[in-house]
């Protein structure tokens, strides 16, 4: 089976100087759900930036056989969707349809297929009934929600998400990890929630100075790595 | 927050609500014209024109003092200058001054309240103004409430750290904590401004910014602009109030 993502000895460096990833090897297969783990800073939000050529690192990043450079890099961002950690920062319309439908029409999509589009799209993640709304007076859960929906208008193959559970309440983490599993796209979630990732991951990879120290099925990789909270700490 | 007011009234349905934008944006470019081409007979022109407003908003369903009121934001501006103007011996220069900037304010406000944010930027947009700079103007809008909210969780911080207030004037330091503050919400707005930009790169964005549809004129719109623009034009006419 082609994976539908390659990278080779990814190298990337900040202009600070500070070294974020340090030569990874990846692949992502069709149907997968792949979780990225390790402490913060230890590059995953920086590796996933390279996947939609976000950020250009030293190495081979491929993307449903194509190499993520400046001529494909429209194609790319079609297959590739990415839901930021913070929706504030993918919610920048003025309402939520017009939010929804801003990937389609950048993809050419004439605006009456464009609405139709992002209709549908809302409609998948229940959050029709707030299409005229202004998008700085919706929850946090429903933030999320409609930035899924943008995402997921673009009919993107891989669906990459970066601490998504950031912000949600127990209730709406569960509504996401239901609207996740139907979703029939590979995914990359990038997180420090190990129940969410339990509930979804088929593989996990945990990620250290830059590096991926090992990877594995999740329950492995948390013991491994001793990546759960102290049970001495949790009972407070 | 004002503006959060603002965009409640402009979500109302009136007979102005549903007038096209082009249209209302036409109408207030002639009644400020006509305003600020008006130079005699100040006091019964302004009551006039102020009647002319007031009837607008009732119209549009509006609460008349909520309107009014918010309008005197542009006084402390245009006062400053009108004292210059009287200690300088024109007091009916001032009073025009005063008077004409209130009422293009209220004009103005009439317009982002019965008008929403994107119809005033298609219908300017329509106009020719570049679409970077309405751009920049709906981002502005859109990050207002953002950048607020991160400064009051700032400030909610800083008031844990500092149960006790101090006046300023008494403690230099908490100048410098001030700056401070500000430098680091600068720092933060412009980290979100890059986190916003490639969130738009990831879906597509090529720098030509698209919108979901164009309105339509239709004979109300007409007959609204005519009326519109008649009515201050029969004012200043009628008072003989040219200049």
């Amino acid at each position: 089976m082609e994976p539908l993502v390659e990278v080779r000895d990814l190298h990337f460096r900040y202009d600070d100087g500070t070294l974020a990833l340090d030569g990874v090897d990846f692949q992502l297969f069709p149907g997968e759900t792949v979780v990225l783990l390790g402490a913060n800073g230890s590059g995953k939000t920086t590796f996933v930036l390279h996947l939609n050529g976000l950020l250009h690192g030293q190495g081979q990043v491929s993307v449903c056989g194509m190499r993520v450079e400046d001529k494909n890099l429209p194609s790319i961002r079609r297959k590739v969707g990415m839901v930021f950690q913070d929706s504030d920062e993918q919610l920048f319309m003025p309402t939520v349809l017009e939010d929804v439908a801003f990937g389609p029409l950048n993809l050419g999509l004439p605006p009456a297929e464009a609405v139709e589009a992002a209709r549908r799209a809302l409609e998948n993640v229940g959050m029709v009934g707030a299409l005229e709304k202004a998008p700085y007076h919706l929850s946090a859960g429903q933030k999320r929600r409609v930035a899924l929906a943008g995402v997921l208008v673009m009919k993107p193959e891989i669906l990459v998400l970066d601490e998504p559970t950031t912000f949600l309440d127990p209730p709406g983490q569960r509504d996401l990890v239901e609207l996740l599993r139907n979703l029939p796209q590979a995914k990359i979630l990038v997180t420090h929630d190990t129940h969410f990732a339990g509930a979804l991951a088929s593989r996990a990879l945990f990620f250290e100075k830059g590096k991926i120290a090992g990877e594995g099925p999740l329950e492995e990789v948390l013991q491994r790595f001793h990546w759960t909270p102290r049970q001495d700490s949790v009972r407070g | 927050m004002h503006h959060a007011v603002v965009e409640r009234w402009s979500r109302g349905q009136s007979v102005l609500h549903r007038r096209d934008p082009r249209v209302k944006i036409l109408a207030l470019v002639v009644f400020l014209v006509v305003l600020a081409t008006t130079e005699r007979a100040l006091l019964t022109t302004g009551l006039c024109y102020l009647a002319l407003l007031a009837g607008a908003i009732l119209l549009a369903r509006l609460p008349l003092g909520g309107v009014l009121l918010r309008s005197c934001l542009v006084l402390p501006f245009s006062g400053t200058f009108a004292v210059i103007t009287v200690l300088s011996g024109d007091s009916h220069r001032a009073l025009a001054l005063l008077e004409k900037s209130y009422l293009s304010a209220l004009a103005v406000l009439l317009l982002v309240g019965t008008t929403s944010l994107p119809g005033v930027l298609r219908g300017l947009e329509s106009f020719g103004l570049p679409p970077f700079l309405l751009l920049v103007v709906q981002f502005l809008y859109r990050y207002l409430f953002v950048i607020s909210e991160q400064a009051q969780h700032m400030r909610m911080a800083a008031a844990c750290r500092a149960p006790v207030r101090h006046r300023i004037g008494r403690d230099r330091s908490r100048f410098r904590a001030a700056a401070g503050a500000l430098a680091v919400l600068f720092a933060r707005s412009y980290a979100r401004a890059d986190g916003i930009n490639q969130s738009m790169l990831s879906r597509g964005f090529d720098g030509r910014f698209r919108t979901l549809s164009s309105p339509q004129l239709r004979w109300g719109d007409a007959a609204f602009l005519l009326v519109a623009a008649a009515l201050p034009c029969g004012v200043r006419f009628a008072l003989g109030a040219v200049a």
